[in-house]
């Protein structure tokens, strides 16, 4: 759970800057050096190698080998982890929230004959 | 009967809080008695299919405290949180103190769920605000928080597509 949590920490930090997110926007498309990365964003090499070192050490960016070139590339599954703490709470309040509507209807006996469809009765 | 499914909304109004909001089509004295009674609570606060609520005690009074305890049947996982209540004024809010027992936040957070009617449909909004002991660390996390929802109107589309 610490080291869970420590991670995130990483990963929201790294989230957290406008051009970090912009970069890993620009990742999404595929890999990119950073002479590639700097030329759209209007920075020099040594800013963009910075935002980089925040997004590897977080996880969120790898370096790959191709011959000269270093590419980075984009590691979703790491964004994915961040987000799973409002993922759950989504889906906890959306799959309560349904059930929810089925105590409610029991509740108002006049309403029920009404009722054209619930999914959790499967009809 | 009609159910209002599309209108949840989950989002973050400010640095500190979380709002979902979702109409009911009933009135809010039951809404809100579906919110307080734990013969009812514990029929649909169960989060995804597979989780039971084998506690859930409910002390109604300003000060009272409330205990939930979730288990997921099929490994035996447990997951408990309770607080207390600090404010009532049925049926149109509640205001909560909630504290997961496994917590990764420090401190409480403050639950207010409020409960409008209009001509028989209940809207409950459910704002829980995270407070704490190091207020400025968990401001400072909750903002990264926004931050990283903003980043991900863009990026929700990589991760749908598996990242490629």
């Amino acid at each position: 759970m610490a080291m869970e949590s420590a991670r995130l920490d990483a990963t929201f930090a790294a989230l957290a800057d406008p051009t970090r997110r912009a970069i890993l926007a620009r990742l999404a498309t595929g890999a990119a050096t950073v002479n590639e990365l700097a030329e759209p964003f209007d920075m020099t090499q040594p800013a963009v190698s910075k935002h980089l070192k925040v997004l590897e050490s977080a996880g969120l960016v790898t370096t790959d080998r191709d011959g000269q070139r270093r590419p980075r590339r984009l590691q979703p599954a790491r964004l994915a982890e961040a987000n799973a703490w409002l993922e759950q709470y989504r889906e906890f309040w959306e799959s309560s929230f349904r059930r929810l509507d089925d105590v409610l209807v029991e509740l108002q006996p006049r309403k029920s004959p009404r009722q054209p469809r619930s999914r959790r009765r499967g009809h | 009967m009609l159910f209002y499914p599309q209108t949840f909304k989950l989002s973050t109004p400010s640095d500190r809080e979380i709002l979902v909001e979702r109409d009911f089509d009933a009135p809010r004295a039951l809404v809100f008695d579906a919110f307080t009674r734990p013969d009812l609570v514990r029929r649909w606060l169960l989060g995804p299919d597979g989780w039971t609520m084998p506690v859930c005690q409910i002390d109604l009074r300003v000060g009272g405290a409330y205990r939930y305890v979730w288990r997921k049947e099929s490994t035996g996982a447990e997951m408990g949180m309770g607080g207390t209540f600090r404010e009532i004024v049925p049926p149109q809010k509640l205001v909560i103190t909630e504290k997961f027992d496994d917590a990764w936040y420090p401190g409480e957070a403050i639950n207010t769920t409020t409960f409008e009617e209009r001509s028989g449909v209940t809207t409950v909004r459910l704002v829980v605000t995270y407070e704490s002991r190091e207020a400025r660390d968990i401001a400072s996390r909750s903002g990264m928080e926004r931050g990283m929802i903003a980043g991900f109107d863009r990026l929700e589309q990589v991760l749908a597509a598996g990242g490629k």
